[in-house]
Parts: structure tokens; C-alpha cells; sequence
């Protein structure tokens, strides 16, 4: 299985590589730093999620609601800042907002055991009809400057904020997944939940956890989304959950559970930045972007699938 | 109570429980708005329904096979638009052969979803996730973001929304809503009497057995996305005769609409149960609360999407606590059966 890893994230390594040859091929100044941290900036809200989403995968579940408490946390926030609230105190109120929305998935998913697939698909529908019922058909903007320049300014050198806090989410979540009892625990519940009960792993409380941390990441990002933007509607992050799972899928992780490195996830986000700041060098639409996302989403699991087939032939004969 | 429980089969239950949450649900309003009890609003609430029925049992299908199509709103766009093209272009075409073109191109889409589901053994979240995204793109692509205008229809697809087929007393059966309701009886009908379309449910509730039992269980998915795809389009058709302005965003969320009015009708998104009588009435249900909640003055018309997954998650909670108490009592029965 190793072997298997290795050889997908070699893949990944190669197919970065060609994207990145091919953008600076059509544009030469794609490779300074600035350039660099813009493209990260784009999309820095759903890499942030994607993060916490590959632990849910990796443990057989999956969460669709986490763009609608983006969403909703951006909302709340740019709603609070209107009515003159602090800048932290309103951050602190989205994180409780993330908490709360985190427990509901994770009670009903690990207590009343309704599959996650369900829940988070009708939760990602009531969380977004929320952020509705507070901006209804408006915007909401004028931030202070202080939280469009933390949105959006350098924090350490050129670094954001929002951008540190991914590198250090990488290095944490990787670590938490791949060097500790509880990551293990993500792992074997992925691989066979039946097993895990079995040997004694308390597999609701780790679904539990997983699925507060993805609400109350995805309440940070969205906090962050709000900041960086600088006004919010009640469609704001609508449909990120595609980027997020595609990301997640094309970093190695099996939609199946029990398999996936985070190294992996994070080639696969450089790829798919690269590639949509790419596209858009091309002045190729959104639309388009969106759809050659979808198919590197399929062929991400179709590829192994069809690879996987024919050397199981090559051993047969 | 327990004998008479234990006695009367599960989906019977669901049906009657839905019955008496609709019979709530008008009740409630008539007394909140005023004229509610009226052909009018018949119609209203008939026409709409008719747009989501034949998306809903569909998806139904898909999912008594314990897949999904998320796919489905983005058919109804691509359909749309293309049959109003050709309509627009041919206007001689029989009625007829319209719908059959519609219905055609809608199986097409469910075709390929079918195709990577059942053979490329790829989850169908994964496929219909990302075919959703990618037969949307294609819309976008193809018709160039420019509209169809009711201006360039046939005249008889612009009155058929107003056309009757047959009137009730006060009450008026439109064409578009007997069109809806025979495809739900032709699968209803299917389901419960043909041994072909038992399989769906034999696929969702055991794939392993199914095998066993010599189903060719990846055919079987694949006619259901294949018919998803179908009816999806007969729903693209009804979207085009009700609005006749069909843009790049047409049939958007309908996948989280015919979902919910699913999963709402009692399917069990775990595949294997679930009754077509149940989709038409959690249809009903879901549309009339929508339809009810933008005339209800005393909240809001942006809580419909709130409310919508709040319906969706009481129905599945109820659904999973009911069954769970359900088999309990059963086996304390020791098996009366």
C-alpha cells in the first residue's frame, strides 16, 4: 500500500511540475514570490477547509455542509461588525456559531448514527438558508480597515494571516493525523469501523471530534473569507464544498476511507491552484474552470479504479 | 397499540404519517392565510409540484439503489435550454417528439453519470458531484449565456402550463400536472408489480445478495441513472413550458429539492425501501410549505431555505429513530411474524 502512495503522490509531483512548467511558459513572472502568494490568497479559505476535510474522508465520512458554515460564519461576522461590535469579540461569536453547527452534524452522525452524507447535505442547506435570513437579498461591507488589512495585508513578511494559519494547520493537522494515537484511530475507523469498535476505539467520540473541528475550521475560514473580501452576501462560498472535496480526492485520499497522506492533499492543492491561475492566464472562464475541476474530481477516483483493474489482470495472466 | 404496530408493515406507517403531516400542514395554513383553501392556490401548489415530481422519482430510484444524483438540476438546465432551442428552431415538431427529445437528452446525461458509476466503480457523489459542476459548464458553454425567450416557442408550449385537461369542480387538473403524475405512476406501478424493477430495491438493500442471486447489479445502476437522467428531463420539459425564459442558472438546486422531497417521502437513503406513494406525497409536502411560506406574512420568505433542511433533517431523525424502535420491539416480539 505504501508503494501505491508513494507511486500517486510521485504522480502528483510530476503532473505540479508540468502545470508549473506550462505557466511559466505562457507567463514569465508567474514564479516571483508575490505572484506566488496571490494564488495561494485566491483560494486560501477552501485550502484551509480542505485540510480538515481529508481527516473527515481518510475516517469514511464527509462533510458537504462546511461551505454553508463558511458562509454563514462570514454572514454572522460582517453582521456583527455592522452593529458595532469589536472585531475579536465578533470573531469569537462565529467560532461559538462553528462550535454549535459542529455539534448538531456530530450528534446526529455519531450518536443518532444517520450517515454523514445526509446530514451534512441538509445542514449545508439549513446553514445557507440562515445566512439568508440575516442578509437576505443585501450585502453587508464596511469592515473597519483593520479587518480588510488583516484580510488582506502581509502579516509575517508577505504571509497573511489566513495563509499562516494554513501552513500551520498543515503542519498540525498532518502531524495529529500521521504521528498520533488519535490519527490512528482516524485511520483504522476509516479502514473497517467494525474492527475498530471492536478493539476498543470509542468510534463516536472520533467522529464526534472530527466533525466539530471541520465547523469550527470552516468558521475561521469563513471569518477570514469575510475579512479578505470586505462584504458578505447570503451566497457567499456557495459551492466551495466541491473545490474542497476535489482537492481532498485528488491528493490520494480514498473516498472509502482509511487511506490518504496529507503530503498528498497538499500537492494536490498546489495543482489545482496552478492550474486555475493557469486557466485564467488563458482567459479561460469560470465556468470552464469549474468544469475541468469536476472531471479532475472523477478522474481522480476513476484513474486508480482502471489502473488498479488492469494490474490485477497483468497478475492473473 | 404494540400488536397493531407490530402488525401493520413500516411504509404503511410512513404513508399515514405523511398523510397526517400534509393534512397539518394545509390546515395550518388555511388559518394563517386568507383564501388559502382556493382553486387558485391549487393550482399553484399542483403546477409547481408538477416541475419537481418526475426529478423526484428519479432520484427516488437512485437512491432505493443506495446511490445519488446530484447531477439532476444541472440535466433539467441542460435540457431545458436544448429542447426550447430545438423547439425554437423546429416549431412543427410534434409535442410528442418533444418530450421524447427531452427525455432523450436527459437519459444522456444519466447515461454517462451510469456508465462511471456502474462500470468505473467510482462512488456516485463522486460522479454526480462533479458532473453537476461539469454539465453546467457545458450549459454555460454551449448556449453562449444567451436566453431562450418565451418569443421563440411554439405557441402551444406557451399555453400549456394554462392548459386543462380536466377540471374537478372549482378545481383544475393541468396538463403539465397529469404529465407529471402518469410518469410517477408508470414507475409507481413498475416498482410494486414488475419483477424487472424489484431489482432496484434488491440492488439498495444487499448488493452482496443481490450477486448472489444472479443481479447483474451494475446494470442495475446503471438503468437507474440512466431513467434519472430520463425523468430529469421530462422535468426540464414542464420547467420549459411553465417559465419559458430559460437562462444559464435554470433547474439550479433542484438536485437538493428532488432530495429532499425523497428523503422526505420516507425512501431510506440507505438504499432498499421506499414506496413512490411516498415521493409523490413528500413531494406535495415539501412544496406546499414552500409554496405556503412565501404568502405567510408573519415570517420572512428568506426562511424557506432554513426551514427546508430543518424538514429534511426532522424527517430522516424521526425516520432512523422510528425503524431503530420499530426492529426493537420486534425482536422483543421474538419474531412474531
Amino acid at each position: 500500500m505504501m508503494g501505491w502512495l508513494r507511486s500517486w503522490e510521485g504522480g502528483l509531483l510530476v503532473v505540479f511540475l508540468a502545470t508549473l512548467a506550462l505557466n511559466v511558459s505562457f507567463a514569465p513572472e508567474f514564479l516571483t514570490v508575490q505572484n506566488q502568494i496571490n494564488l495561494f490568497q485566491l483560494s486560501v479559505e477552501k485550502i484551509i477547509v480542505a485540510l480538515v476535510m481529508t481527516l473527515i474522508i481518510i475516517n469514511a465520512e464527509i462533510d458537504l455542509s462546511v461551505a454553508s458554515v463558511m458562509g454563514l460564519a462570514a454572514v454572522v461576522f460582517a453582521y456583527l461588525l455592522n452593529q458595532g461590535w469589536g472585531g475579536g469579540s465578533a470573531a469569537l461569536v462565529c467560532i461559538g456559531v462553528g462550535l454549535l453547527a459542529g455539534l448538531v452534524n456530530a450528534v446526529l452522525v455519531a450518536r443518532v448514527g444517520i450517515p454523514s452524507l445526509v446530514v451534512t447535505l441538509a445542514m449545508m442547506i439549513c446553514f445557507r438558508g440562515f445566512s439568508r435570513v440575516i442578509v437576505q437579498d443585501t450585502s453587508l461591507g464596511n469592515f473597519p480597515d483593520w479587518v480588510t488589512e488583516l484580510g488582506q495585508k502581509g502579516l509575517i513578511g508577505p504571509l497573511p494571516l489566513s495563509l499562516v494559519l494554513f501552513f500551520v494547520l498543515l503542519v498540525l493537522l498532518g502531524v495529529l493525523l500521521h504521528r498520533t494515537g488519535f490519527g490512528r484511530q482516524v485511520v483504522v475507523i476509516g479502514t473497517n469501523a467494525e474492527v475498530a469498535r471492536f478493539s476498543g476505539v470509542d468510534v463516536a467520540r472520533v467522529k464526534a471530534i472530527l466533525f466539530v473541528m471541520a465547523a469550527v475550521i470552516s468558521a475561521v475560514a469563513g471569518v477570514l473569507y469575510a475579512a479578505r473580501l470586505g462584504s458578505v452576501r447570503g451566497d457567499s462560498a456557495l459551492g466551495f464544498e466541491l473545490d474542497i472535496i476535489t482537492m481532498v480526492l485528488l491528493g490520494g485520499v480514498s473516498i472509502f476511507g482509511g487511506k490518504g497522506s496529507m503530503a498528498g492533499v497538499f500537492l494536490a492543492i498546489l495543482i489545482i491552484l496552478n492550474l486555475r491561475n493557469g486557466m485564467a492566464l488563458m482567459n479561460i472562464t469560470g465556468h470552464v474552470q469549474t468544469g475541468v475541476i469536476g472531471t479532475l474530481l472523477i478522474l481522480s477516483v476513476l484513474l486508480p479504479n482502471i489502473v488498479g483493474d488492469l494490474r490485477a489482470r497483468r497478475a492473473r495472466a | 397499540m404494540n400488536g397493531l404496530i407490530g402488525r401493520v408493515s413500516p411504509q404503511t406507517l410512513r404513508l399515514v404519517a405523511l398523510f397526517l403531516a400534509l393534512l397539518a400542514t394545509v390546515l395550518f395554513f388555511s388559518t394563517q392565510i386568507e383564501g388559502y383553501l382556493s382553486a387558485r392556490m391549487f393550482n399553484r401548489i399542483s403546477t409547481s409540484a408538477a416541475v419537481v415530481l418526475p426529478i423526484a422519482v428519479g432520484q427516488a430510484i437512485v437512491i432505493m439503489t443506495r446511490n445519488i444524483d446530484l447531477s439532476v438540476g444541472s440535466i433539467l438546465g441542460v435540457v431545458a435550454y436544448m429542447t426550447g432551442q430545438a423547439l425554437g428552431a423546429m416549431p412543427e415538431m410534434h409535442p410528442v417528439f418533444a418530450v421524447l427529445l427531452a427525455m432523450g437528452i436527459g437519459a444522456v446525461a444519466g447515461a454517462i453519470n451510469g456508465i462511471i458509476i456502474a462500470w468505473g466503480r467510482v462512488p456516485s457523489i463522486i460522479v454526480t458531484l462533479g458532473t453537476l459542476a461539469l454539465y453546467r459548464s457545458f450549459l454555460v458553454e454551449y448556449s453562449n449565456a444567451t436566453t431562450i425567450t418565451t418569443a421563440s416557442l411554439p405557441q402551444w408550449l406557451v399555453d400549456l402550463p394554462q392548459a386543462s385537461l380536466f377540471s374537478i369542480g372549482a378545481l383544475d387538473v393541468r396538463v403539465t400536472v397529469v404529465l407529471a403524475l402518469a410518469a410517477c405512476l408508470v414507475v409507481g406501478v413498475a416498482l410494486s408489480r414488475l419483477r424487472a424493477a424489484r431489482k432496484f430495491l434488491a440492488v439498495g438493500s444487499n448488493p452482496d445478495a443481490a450477486k448472489m442471486a444472479g443481479i447483474d447489479a451494475p446494470r442495475v445502476v446503471f438503468v437507474a441513472f440512466v431513467l434519472a437522467g430520463a425523468l430529469a428531463g421530462l422535468s426540464g420539459f414542464i420547467f420549459l413550458a411553465k417559465f419559458g425564459n430559460i437562462t444559464v442558472v435554470a433547474g439550479l438546486g433542484f438536485e437538493l429539492k428532488s432530495i429532499a422531497a425523497v428523503v422526505v417521502g420516507g425512501v431510506s437513503i440507505m438504499g432498499g425501501s421506499g414506496t413512490i406513494l411516498g415521493v409523490l406525497m413528500g413531494t406535495v409536502l415539501v412544496d406546499t410549505i414552500d409554496n405556503s411560506l412565501t404568502r405567510w406574512e408573519l415570517v420572512s420568505e428568506f426562511w424557506r431555505d432554513a426551514l427546508l433542511g430543518m424538514l429534511i433533517m426532522a424527517a430522516v431523525t424521526v425516520d432512523t429513530l422510528a425503524a431503530r424502535q420499530l426492529a426493537r420491539m420486534r425482536r422483543k416480539d421474538g419474531g412474531a411474524e
